[in-house]
């Protein structure tokens, strides 16, 4: 499989996070979070709400700086780093509320991220004409942001973080308010953009679309690290079935 | 610039100043009456007659006494920002409660200081007594504004509101000219004219006294009013999440329409105090609004006590700047402190 | 290594290909319907060019068949100010920072100009050149602190900056302080960018310039650049985790409209031949530009245009009309006329004309006529 060739080819994880904190005031919303990412990887972040995922995003990604831990990325210390720079490095996220541009066109909205890697107008028209095919949303592309619906906007919020060329992206929650149409299509997208080469963690509370696709999980519950491992070995956790999964998982399954 | 002018009415440098297009006349042009003089740093202290602000070097004021100096710059300064301090609270409890500027705050103290002044003048109602008319007119004008023009533009995007305060302030200022004449009024014989108190080596005003002690207690009661009645406490939630309040059964029209009446009792009041010791003509609040975009800024939008200490804070900062640099550069300090508060605090100083 | 995976598609070496639609384009959309080839939107990027062309020449004509003074103040005022509206609709339109302090900037043109001529005898012109690169300067250094403060804060603080730079050339005995400048008689002509005879040459510089800004304007909103600017305005985190720097780009917005607002600065003051603080730096002369963009429409091209082409003529011949005699009657006039434009068009005309657009494209069947109402207005 394209995956284990890449990860092969590249021992060193591409994502590092070491011992990860960040408190707001007496707040732990992460609290010595530690996991690492491997090229061509699935991992699920999942855990109760107010676990402290989005705020692992941001630490990440670069909106929050962490009060203490190290993120390393492909090779690189990004801890404490801009957004912008942490993107140019090839690591972006979504946002778990949405922020569609909503006085620019779904294909101008693509072509800002584009422009990253695609200096000129003709080539970032042409990869957002490209990255709008893969999230459905070509037809749509002469639509302003903000007559789209919520399913619309947050493939256009993939799009957008696509059109930046990411080697990891990071989803927060994009398929939180889809119906059971839309989640097919976007599991189906994040299978595809594995075999594309790309790195994902995804954060999700729909378990029976998250459970399936991904390869590793990694629960978060208060601000912890309470498990880690395939979807399987997760779902058998006597801790994680008791933080959360208990209701969800299993009435479902 | 343009120092110890008698005349306002006559006075050249006026005339130039008013020039100026949206921006107040200069209030140390009313120096005609030296014991009651405007800005506490242009304050001509008797005990300091024939030096007045031709100090430059802090060295002279070493061999005059400098503390005594410095004291009487400090409360001048202080009393300015207390009544400052009132016409920011109005302001900021717009601003916070419907993230409106009211670029038309200013015109609103204008308003109240011609009430003042025409009260005086035909009826002999000295402003000491006739403020609760004044804020009784201005709160009618900010709830009437509400009605009328806020309104339709409360929730439409853009800068529609600004646009509209702005507007709005065009047509009271050119509406008290075009009725009123330019000219600078003056409410001479009032019953606090050419009174002082003296304390030691400070000699203090009694119009600026009456004004920062009627300032601080209209603060104050406009603080409890928020803080204990229904009506204060339907601001409160209203300002916190309007859609929440709207649920929770508070008619959120009428708040907003008492909010923006409020905000003008507050510089009705203020326009009042002012009156027995500044010109009245049709900029004289323009500057006030200025003053106050920056004081509830540095306050934090729609925090009371947050305008009261910036109010003060500034009002200070602009007797030293006055007092140090001359009084030209008295509100470039002003702008300047804004400027690096909010480097330190992007929200204010007491912004959440 | 440390290059984003995109870089390297054009090497065949690398690993298997990374390419994002590697293997995906052949197949399905997501929402499992098959997908038609891409093909670029094409857009009527040209339009405003064209219609920019066609307002220049009855511009350039309208003096001509007008021969009238008052007229052609009125021309050389509505140029000045539909160009500072463009100027500022760069900061405040695509970038969405409300700037309340270009009058700074207006002034700064205006005193560089008339002292390079004043004080040192030299042309205008250059002067006029230092004034943009002085402003650029300053906007430059005054962003720095400026732009981390955001919405109202920020608004705030322009007005702040404004305010300081108003104060200083107050009691700057350099510049004449409060008297200001009356710059001295030379003889007529371009060399000295005076004349007393006749106000078309005005007419025509002006004009010029505004078409250089009309220009500028559309380059920057057409380049990255643009889009930048319009990604900070919705959304600044939006747009940093699309690697964009927002106060990179703001700062670029902010220097390109003061460097612009500058020279009709100087334009302003070779035209008047007299400034003083209380003129080129008054708050009065910042809430024009907003007004008049915003009511014209904010962030798009012709929005200060016809902002401009109703409100100054509004307010200069209310003045010349009303001036003299009604005290004040023009600026009552013209603020209740703000108000009630805000209150009824807070979208402004362009965007008054959008909404009618669409509703008539959405009448007719083709998607492709609201597209072009959009595109054009
Ligand atoms: N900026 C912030 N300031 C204070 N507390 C925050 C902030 N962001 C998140 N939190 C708190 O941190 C905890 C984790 O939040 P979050 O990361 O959003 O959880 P999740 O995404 O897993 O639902 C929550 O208790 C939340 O209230
Ligand atoms: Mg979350």
């Amino acid at each position: 499989m394209d995956a284990t060739d890449t990860r092969a080819a590249n021992a060193r994880p591409l994502l590092e996070v070491t011992g990860l904190t960040m408190r707001f005031g007496n707040l732990a919303a992460n609290d010595n979070v530690t996991f690492n990412v491997h090229r061509g990887e699935i991992v699920a972040l999942i855990g109760p709400n107010g676990a402290g995922k989005t705020t692992c995003f941001n630490c990440v990604s670069g909106f929050l700086r962490p009060t203490a831990g190290r993120v390393v990325f492909d090779g690189i210390d990004i801890t404490g780093m801009r957004p912008y720079h942490i993107c140019r490095l090839g690591l972006t996220r979504t946002f778990q509320i949405v922020k569609t541009l909503g006085d620019m066109t779904v294909e101008e909205n693509v072509m800002t991220g584009a422009f990253l890697r695609a200096p000129g107008k003709r080539e970032a028209r042409e990869v957002a004409a490209e990255v709008l095919e893969l999230t459905g949303l070509l037809d749509k592309r002469a639509k302003p942001g903000r007559s789209l619906t919520i399913a619309e906007r947050k493939r256009l919020e993939i799009a957008r973080a696509l059109a930046t060329r990411p080697k990891l992206l990071m989803l927060d929650e994009a398929m939180a308010g889809l119906n059971p149409t839309e989640i097919k299509g976007a599991m189906d997208l994040c299978l595809r953009l594995r075999e594309a080469g790309l790195t994902l963690v995804v954060v999700e509370h729909i378990m029976e679309a998250i459970m399936p696709i991904s390869d590793r999980v990694i629960v978060l519950s208060s601000g912890e690290k309470i498990a880690e491992g395939t979807p399987e070995e997760v779902a058998a956790n006597e801790d994680v079935i008791k933080a959360y999964l208990g209701e969800k998982y299993h009435a479902a399954s | 610039m343009h120092e110890g002018c008698q005349n306002p009415a006559t006075c050249p440098m006026g005339r130039v100043l008013s020039r100026r297009p949206g921006w107040g006349a200069v209030p140390e042009c009313n120096t005609g009456n030296p014991a009651t003089t405007g800005k506490g740093t242009k304050t001509n202290v008797p005990s300091l007659r024939g030096d007045p602000r031709r100090r430059r070097s802090p060295l002279v004021h070493v061999a005059v006494g400098a503390v005594g100096v410095v004291l009487q710059v400090l409360t001048s300064g202080l009393m300015m920002g207390f009544v400052y301090a009132l016409v920011a609270v109005g302001l900021s409890i717009i601003w916070g409660v419907m993230d409106v500027i009211n670029f038309a705050h200013g015109e609103f103290l204008m308003v109240s200081m011609y009430s003042a002044f025409w009260l005086y003048t035909l009826l002999r109602l000295d402003p000491l007594f006739s403020w609760p008319i004044e804020m009784a007119i201005v709160f009618a004008l900010g709830y009437l504004t509400y009605k009328v023009i806020i309104r339709r533009v409360v929730d439409a995007p853009g800068l529609a509101a600004l646009l509209a305060t702005f507007g709005l302030s065009l047509v009271l200022r050119n509406l008290a000219q075009f009725l009123w004449t330019p000219n600078y009024r003056f409410l001479n014989e009032t019953l606090v004219t050419d009174k002082r108190l003296i304390l030691g080596p400070v000699v203090l005003g009694m119009p600026q006294i009456v004004a920062a002690i009627g300032s601080v207690v209209m603060t104050i009661l406009v603080f409890y009013f928020v803080q204990r009645t229904r009506m204060g406490r339907a601001i409160q939630a209203t300002s916190l999440d309007k859609d929440a309040a709207k649920l929770m059964g508070i008619d959120t029209e009428k708040v907003y329409a008492f909010t923006f009446g409020l905000g003008g009792a507050c510089v009705g009041v203020a326009g009042a105090l002012l009156s027995s010791f500044f010109p009245v003509h049709p900029e004289s609040g323009a500057l006030y609004s200025l003053l106050a975009f920056v004081i509830v800024a540095l306050g934090g939008f729609g925090n009371i006590k947050g305008a009261l200490q910036a109010g003060v804070i500034i009002g200070v900062a602009e007797a030293l700047g006055g007092f140090y640099l001359g009084t030209q550069f008295k509100y470039a300090v002003v702008f300047l402190i804004y400027l690096l508060v909010m480097q330190v605090r992007p929200s204010g100083l007491f912004g959440w | 290594m440390n290059e984003s995976p995109w870089k390297d598609r054009k090497e065949p070496a690398g690993e298997p290909t990374r390419r994002l639609t590697h293997g995906a384009l052949e197949r399905t959309g997501s929402d499992g319907q098959a997908l038609r080839p891409a093909q670029p939107v094409r857009r009527r990027a040209r339009a405003p060019e064209l219609w920019l062309l066609a307002v220049s020449a009855v511009v350039a004509v309208l003096p001509l068949a007008v021969n009238n003074v008052n007229f052609h103040h009125v021309l050389i005022m509505f140029l000045i100010f539909a160009s500072l509206g463009e100027a500022w609709n760069i900061i405040t339109g695509l970038a969405g920072q409300t700037s309340f302090g270009h009058a700074a900037f207006f002034g700064i043109g205006a005193y560089a100009a008339a002292v390079a001529y004043f004080r040192h005898g030299i042309s205008p012109w250059i002067g006029m050149a230092a004034g943009a690169v002085i402003a650029t300067a300053v906007s430059a250094v005054v962003s720095y602190p400026v732009f981390r403060l955001k919405g109202h804060y920020f608004a705030i603080a322009t007005l702040a900056v404004a305010e300081i730079i108003f104060q200083l050339f107050v009691s700057w005995s350099y510049v004449e302080g409060a008297t200001g400048i009356s710059i001295p008689v030379a003889a007529e002509g371009l060399a000295t960018f005076q004349f007393h005879t006749s106000k078309l040459p005005y007419c025509y510089i002006t004009l010029a310039a505004f078409v250089g800004t009309v220009l500028v304007f559309r380059r920057v909103e057409e380049s990255r650049l643009g889009y930048y600017l319009r990604a900070i305005k919705g959304s600044e985190e939006a747009a940093m985790a699309m690697g964009i720097n927002p106060a990179r780009y703001k700062l670029y917005a902010m220097m390109i409209s003061a460097f612009i607002t500058s020279i009709f600065g100087s334009i302003y003051a070779q035209y008047i031949l007299y400034i003083d603080p209380f003129m080129v730096f008054a708050l009065a002369i910042s809430m024009k530009i907003v007004l008049l963009t915003v009511l014209g429409g904010l962030g798009s091209v012709w929005g200060p245009v016809l902002g401009a082409a109703i409100l100054i003529p509004l307010s200069e011949y209310t003045r010349i009309l009303l001036g003299g005699t009604g005290k004040g009657i023009d600026l009552i006039v013209f603020g209740a006329l703000i108000v009630v434009v805000a209150c009824f068009q807070p979208q402004g005309i362009v965007g008054l004309m959008r909404s009618h657009g669409r509703r008539r494209a959405e009448r007719g069947v083709s998607g492709d006529a609201r597209r072009d109402a959009t595109a054009v207005a």
